[in-house]
């Protein structure tokens, strides 16, 4: 596990106090999956920078591996740091709720970023993604591209709440628009899994005109798949949430892979940013910042290719 | 899984031959009528190959488990160490990408690393179980936990990929073939017929399962009950990095999810096959109709909108009981 304590001295100062030093914790997951890894990858990134233009702050930032840790994480943070706010990623919505509502009763002012708490109003602010615009996204992408009569395969992602609300967005999207949805099965996010989906579907079906496969890693093993069968060039592929590898893919031309939706890693820096605004200034940040899922094309690719981001 | 003390050591299979053979075989040309009547496409070249093909990870792993399980021991940790073993590897070969170019000495450095990963992972295991005298179980739990977590730092929560030249290079060695039958096909079959010779016609095989059947008879008479266990996992280390090597090649990447279940399938398939999971009797032609059971079902059901795919797992769970309770009625008084 990757513990990163940055900044150097513990100081308990006041919420209120405008002058000195204030630190600011962000506790979010480990990176056990190519997201998180981006996660990790762009808090860090945002730290750094924001320790140059904030002299007076210092950042605590700790990643975890699991919920118990991460309550142990937040208690440290609060009895040896002094805290004065909090960034969270929860790893899980429940057990994390109560940890997270008495540092908030303490006065420390407290960030969510994406897995909302189980009770309402225990933060300040709450930064996330939209996962109905990330299907919704890939769905108009499809019913303005796919002539009427087209078929499509959908694969969906590990039975959960954020795959229900995706695959929602897509289906409202396409409604209408006279696409045809051959199968819908649960790829569950995997490559290995995906592309022997795709090889089956590939069997059953002689017609597919676009796959969505939800997720870039799926995205992955649906285009080996489908290279395999000799049917490049039938069917483009839309993915979802901008893997380096797909975006470069759509900046080289790649018909296959003509766009992608994002559902950004970096969000983690959005809410570092408004957190350490609304510390050090006066700008109000309080309330919900959803951040809509993009569409990555050609034009726009550069934008969100990041070199070195692990994922 | 050590063995229960003196049971009796006949060999149970002899006498009950019939439903014990015919069980496992009933269910898998059970199956491949279904899929037959559900899709026309289901005998289809490309449809059988994508089945077999896709088999022959679980089924090069799963010959090796069944010495394993015969020998009355346990296996948690090889879809873990296939996860490592492959991460490895791509992380190698890239390295030496960078120096000797895209060539085949680091194809077959690769391969030779694999090979060598496996069967160090397996003597790790083996050796903790035969010398330190843990449970074989909590070994490979331990292990298993381990490799999962090194293949995930390894990745740094990503994916490691092989770069994209080396992988067109590489790339042969699954979609390829001869005569029309892709090289995992020709590796499984290959593996599966030595494995059978090797259980049945060695004394190795037999040792495995002497051992299995009751170890304090095996050591009285003087088999070297450690070291033919310690082999047991020694080859099934080896046998993960052979299928490592034929997987690495299809998608060109490992991360923290590969071989994700793949110890619980292999196990399943030995299972279904006939070996007796308390060890003492093994079967590799019966592990090798389990593993094609468990890729049909799998099969069939991205084939058809039959049922739910909120049931698939459900439908995979009562095939596999199926299948064992076909061969094991009348052998219920064992």
């Amino acid at each position: 596990m990757i513990k990163t304590l940055i900044a150097t001295t513990a100081l308990v100062t006041g919420f209120s106090a405008a002058a000195g030093a204030e630190t600011i914790g962000v506790s979010i997951p480990a990176a056990t999956h190519g997201w998180a890894g981006a996660l990790n990858f762009h808090a860090e990134r945002t730290v750094e920078r924001l320790e140059k233009v904030y002299p007076d702050l210092d950042f605590v930032l700790t990643t975890t591996p699991d919920s118990a840790t991460q309550v142990s994480d937040l208690e440290d943070m609060v009895a040896t740091r002094g805290i004065d706010a909090l960034v969270v990623l929860p790893f899980e919505s429940e057990p994390l709720t109560g940890p997270i509502q008495r540092i908030a009763d303490s006065g420390t002012w407290v960030t969510v970023v994406d897995r909302g708490l189980a009770v309402d109003g225990i933060e300040n602010l709450y930064v996330a993604g939209d996962n109905n615009s990330f299907g919704r996204t890939a769905g108009e992408y499809f019913a303005e591209t796919l002539d009427e009569g087209a078929k499509v395969v959908v694969m969906r992602g590990i039975p959960s709440t954020v795959d229900n609300e995706r695959v929602a967005g897509f289906e409202a999207a396409i409604d209408g628009a006279g696409i045809e949805v051959l199968a819908m099965d649960h790829g569950n996010w995997n490559r290995d899994t995906a592309f022997t989906l795709m090889q089956d579907w590939l069997s059953r079906f002689g017609q597919i005109d676009a796959v969505w496969a939800a997720d870039d890693d799926m995205a992955v093993g649906a285009l080996a798949a489908i290279e395999q069968a000799g049917r490049t060039g039938e069917m483009f592929v839309v993915g979802g949430a901008g893997m380096k590898e797909m975006v470069d893919r759509i900046r080289s031309g790649d018909k296959s892979v003509p766009v992608n939706v994002t559902y950004p890693p970096a969000m983690i820096s959005t809410a570092i940013e408004m957190t350490a605004a609304g510390i050090v200034g006066n700008a109000p940040m309080s309330g919900d910042f959803i951040i809509a899922s993009e569409l990555i094309t050609l034009d726009n690719a550069d934008d969100f290719y990041f070199e070195d981001s692990p994922y | 899984m050590s063995m229960a003390p003196a049971q009796k050591i006949s060999t149970p299979a002899r006498r009950r031959i019939d439903l014990q053979v015919v069980g496992p075989i009933v269910a898998l040309i059970a199956l491949v009528l279904i899929g037959m009547a559900l899709n026309s496409n289901f005998l289809s070249y490309a449809n059988i190959t994508n089945v077999l093909a896709r088999s022959s990870f679980i089924g090069i792993i799963a010959v090796g488990m069944t010495f394993v399980i015969t020998a009355g021991g346990l296996d948690l940790s090889v879809g873990s160490m296939a996860a490592f073993v492959a991460g490895l590897m791509i992380l190698v070969m890239n390295l030496l990408t960078d120096r000797l170019g895209v060539t085949l000495p680091v194809i077959f450095a690769g391969v030779a690393l694999a090979l060598i990963s496996g069967l160090v992972a397996g003597l790790i295991n083996g050796l903790l179980i035969t010398r330190v005298g843990i449970e074989a179980f909590i070994v490979t739990l331990g292990t298993m936990g381990i490799y999962r977590s090194l293949i995930t730092w390894l990745a740094d929560g990503g994916t490691l990929s092989l770069g994209f030249e080396m992988r067109e290079l590489y790339r042969p060695v699954y979609y390829g073939g001869i005569a029309g039958i892709s090289w995992p096909i020709l590796a499984f079959v290959a593996v599966a017929i030595i494995g059978e010779i090797v259980m049945r016609h060695t004394a190795f095989g037999r040792h495995c399962a002497a051992i299995g059947s009751n170890e304090r008879v095996a050591r009285y008479s003087s088999i070297a009950v450690l070291r033919v266990r310690l082999a047991t996992y020694v080859l099934l280390g080896v046998l993960v990095g052979f299928a490592v090597v034929m997987y690495v090649p299809r998608l060109g990447s490992a991360s923290a999810s590969t071989g994700l279940l793949w110890e619980l399938e292999a196990i399943a398939a030995v299972i279904i096959g006939g070996t007796l999971l308390k060890g003492g009797f093994g079967r590799i032609w019966g592990t090798v109709v389990g593993v094609l059971i468990l890729s049909l079902i799998g099969n069939i059901l991205n084939l058809t909108d039959f049922v739910s795919p909120y049931l698939n797992g459900a439908i995979q769970g009562a095939v596999i009981i199926l299948a064992v309770v076909l061969q094991r009625k009348g052998a219920a008084d064992r």
